[in-house]
């Protein structure tokens, strides 16, 4: 009894678990089709890249993982989630297109400007989004899902108004570099394994994990302790931003075009639920990046289930939302009293008896 | 003490009226050739926006009590999909099918209204789950685009035109015919919402606890007040007004699809903030959230009439308001702070 306690009252059980339970799903799954049982861990190599379903998560939830290293941060530092991630993500990949292919062009084969330049302005893009939303919440002390509402709605919109209501698409190998392959790994993995590793160093090596953290807990508690708490929401939110760019970039890349309407859509689920399912609360305070990392893939890896049972791509948030609302539900203060309260009048039961 | 804070909130009314008033008055003038002068102009932001009106009331209410309620765009587009697949493939009678959307929002509202008040989760997160839940099932039901035509009854309902009386407003168009000003029974069915919910928030105990709720949820508890329970109530409230606005909506738009109302949201949000609804909760009115929907209304219109502006800058526009009102809230609650 105390053993499994102990277990599960590790930090990083509810993300491990929940993988476990996927593949388990998958596993069953592919035994009951009457196809190899291990099919979802098999990798192999076909035209010269590596080709398997767990490449396809891995690839796949790339951009989730990328976004929820930001929305971690956001979600430690003050206590709201950002929820114009998606929408971020559909105009930075917006405005390097329109840069790159020029203004009202909708196909090009020729680059306008270099492509680093594009990729550059991007990722600012993201972090002047980021920069808004920080303004809001840290100097104007605005409820941050209130504030980034805003860029919720506007964003996409200024994103069609950028291509001019027209998917551009750029028909030139240079741009399809992020999404496509390098060597036989598929560049996606390799851009998310770099902004998680930067991310992981930063927070280790300096003191800025243990600020964020603290601001997180108890906002006034860590200004009077000498720590500028509103430049350190300010500076997440930023993040978060650069984050939401290069995951758009990437996105965009994939499908070497920018589709406004379509990049990031139900991505900011996506990030808030990995962050929920990485065992961190939603309420600010501790967190713990590998948790959301591991959370990312994971609902990267519910999503490719979902659709190798044959559940439509409109209809797979039901299942994910209904799982946060379970996730949020357990972490609830309410029912973790009534818990307690349970299994304290067993143990004064047990005492009796 | 009191006075003043009456005045700061009076102010917030008086600036969106303002707004309103400057903003359609420079609409008659640049678009005079266009006929937005003419009463019908006035009538159809009513008409279009009847479903947004009902909308706002409800999260208005649930805005009092401090939370938020981001789930009403999918809600409608479910509700317009129930109506559509009910009445249209099913055949099932429309005041029925009425009842069993208005059922599902009481239901859908309950749900929402327990995970907010009962086990205290943020209401941002509760109501983002159900957005998603809500815009999932209406694909489960259909992902087709449907038009009702086949529901004599409900086509009925919706083409009854109720013109002004003694012709105020009448004007002979082009073709030399007299064009009488009308409204819809939906605009109907949206302004007595809007009065009921004005009464109920004025004169009813329940009103009243609302704004107690939102104000300081402590002090409500100690006054004896059941603090969960109101929370829960607003968010049926909410949920059962959108259910209204959704066969309001439907009743104007006549069909239904997976992506009806994206970012209804966000403009039901943006009338309420507008109208001088408190983020923070406790302060606010249906009055002022009436005019917010009139405002958002008359930026879509001033869009549609100009003709060469892309469909974007509405919601652009309607976000730059929300944030300019949202920081000027932000900039009050400082200063009152201050004067502290």
């Amino acid at each position: 009894m105390s053993k499994l306690k102990k277990l599960t009252g590790r930090t990083l059980f509810l993300p491990i678990f929940c993988m476990l339970l996927v593949m388990c799903a998958n596993i069953i799954y592919d035994a009951a089709c009457g196809n190899f049982a291990l099919n979802f861990f098999t990798i192999s190599i076909q035209n010269g890249v590596l080709y398997g379903r767990l490449i396809d998560i891995l690839n796949r939830g790339s951009e989730i993982a990328i976004l929820a290293v930001g929305m971690t941060l956001v979600v430690s530092a003050s206590a709201g989630t950002d929820i114009s991630v998606g929408s971020v993500m559909s105009l930075a990949a917006s405005f390097c297109c329109m840069l790159l292919a020029g203004f009202g062009v909708s196909s090009t084969n020729e680059l306008q400007m270099p492509l680093i330049v594009g990729l550059l302005a991007g990722v600012l893009m993201g972090c002047l989004c980021g920069t808004f939303n920080g303004f809001l919440v840290a100097y104007l002390d605005i409820q941050p899902m209130v504030a980034t509402l805003i860029l919720y709605s506007a964003a996409r919109a200024i994103g069609l108004l950028l291509c001019n209501n027209l998917i551009v698409y750029i028909r030139n190998d240079s741009y399809a570099v992020l999404g496509k392959f390098i060597g036989p790994v598929p560049t996606p993995i390799l851009v998310a394994a770099a902004c998680v590793i930067i991310a992981l160093i930063v927070l280790k090596k300096t003191a800025l994990g243990l600020y964020i953290q603290s601001v997180g807990i108890n906002k006034r508690a860590s200004r009077i302790a000498g720590l500028n708490s509103r430049k350190i929401i300010l500076m997440c939110y930023i993040v978060c931003g650069l984050c939401a760019g290069i995951a758009g970039l990437v996105n965009s890349s994939r499908i070497t075009s920018a589709d406004s309407n379509n990049i990031g859509l139900s991505y900011e689920l996506d990030a808030i639920l990995a962050v929920a399912l990485g065992g961190n609360s939603l309420g600010g305070g501790k967190f713990n990046l590998i948790g959301s990392i591991i959370g990312a893939y994971t609902i990267q890896a519910i999503t490719t289930t979902l659709l190798a049972v044959g559940v439509s791509t409109d209809v797979a948030p039901v299942y994910k939302a209904i799982i946060v609302i379970i996730i949020v539900a357990v972490q609830a203060p309410a029912v973790k009293d009534y818990f307690s309260r349970q299994s304290a009048k067993r143990a004064a039961a047990k005492a009796r008896g | 003490m009191k006075k003043k804070s009456r005045n700061s909130n009076t102010v917030l009314l008086f600036i969106t009226i303002a707004l309103f008033v400057v903003m359609y008055a420079v609409g008659c003038i640049v678009y005079k050739d266009k006929g937005f002068t003419h009463l019908q102009t006035f009538l159809n932001i009513l008409i279009n926006n009847s479903g947004l009106l009902c909308v706002a009331c409800g999260m208005t209410c649930v805005m009092l009590t401090g939370g938020i309620d981001i789930s009403v765009g999918s809600l409608i587009a479910l509700d317009c999909m129930l109506l559509a697949v009910g009445m249209e493939q099913v055949g099932i009678h429309p005041v029925l099918m009425c009842l069993i959307v208005l059922a599902i929002g009481i239901l859908f509202g309950a749900v929402q209204g327990f995970f907010v008040g009962y086990l205290g989760i943020q209401p941002f997160i509760v109501t983002m789950a159900g957005m998603f839940f809500a815009r999932g099932m209406t694909a489960v039901i259909s992902t087709a685009q449907l038009s009702i035509n086949k529901a004599t009854f409900f086509v009925n309902m919706a083409n009854i035109k109720l013109e002004v009386p003694f012709g105020i407003g009448a004007y002979t168009n082009r073709k030399g015919k007299l064009q009488v000003p009308y409204i819809r029974l939906h605009v109907v069915i949206a302004l007595l919402v809007l009065l009921v919910i004005f009464l109920v928030l004025r004169y009813t105990k329940f009103g009243r606890n609302l704004y107690a709720v939102g104000g300081n949820e402590v002090s409500a508890a100690m006054m004896g007040l059941n603090v969960k329970k109101t929370k829960m109530q607003a968010y049926i409230l909410a949920s059962f007004l959108c259910s209204i606005g959704g066969i309001c909506y439907c009743m104007n738009a006549m069909a239904a699809s997976v992506t009806q109302a994206t970012g209804f949201e966000m403009d039901a949000i943006a009338s309420s903030v507008i109208g001088g609804t408190l983020l923070t909760g406790g302060v606010g009115n249906v009055i002022g959230s009436f005019f917010g929907v009139l405002i958002t209304g008359t930026i879509s219109t001033l869009v549609k009439t100009n003709g060469k502006l892309l469909s974007s800058w509405s919601s652009i526009a309607v976000a730059a308001l929300l944030c300019f009102f949202i920081v000027l809230q932000s900039v009050f609650a400082l200063m009152k702070k201050r004067a502290k």
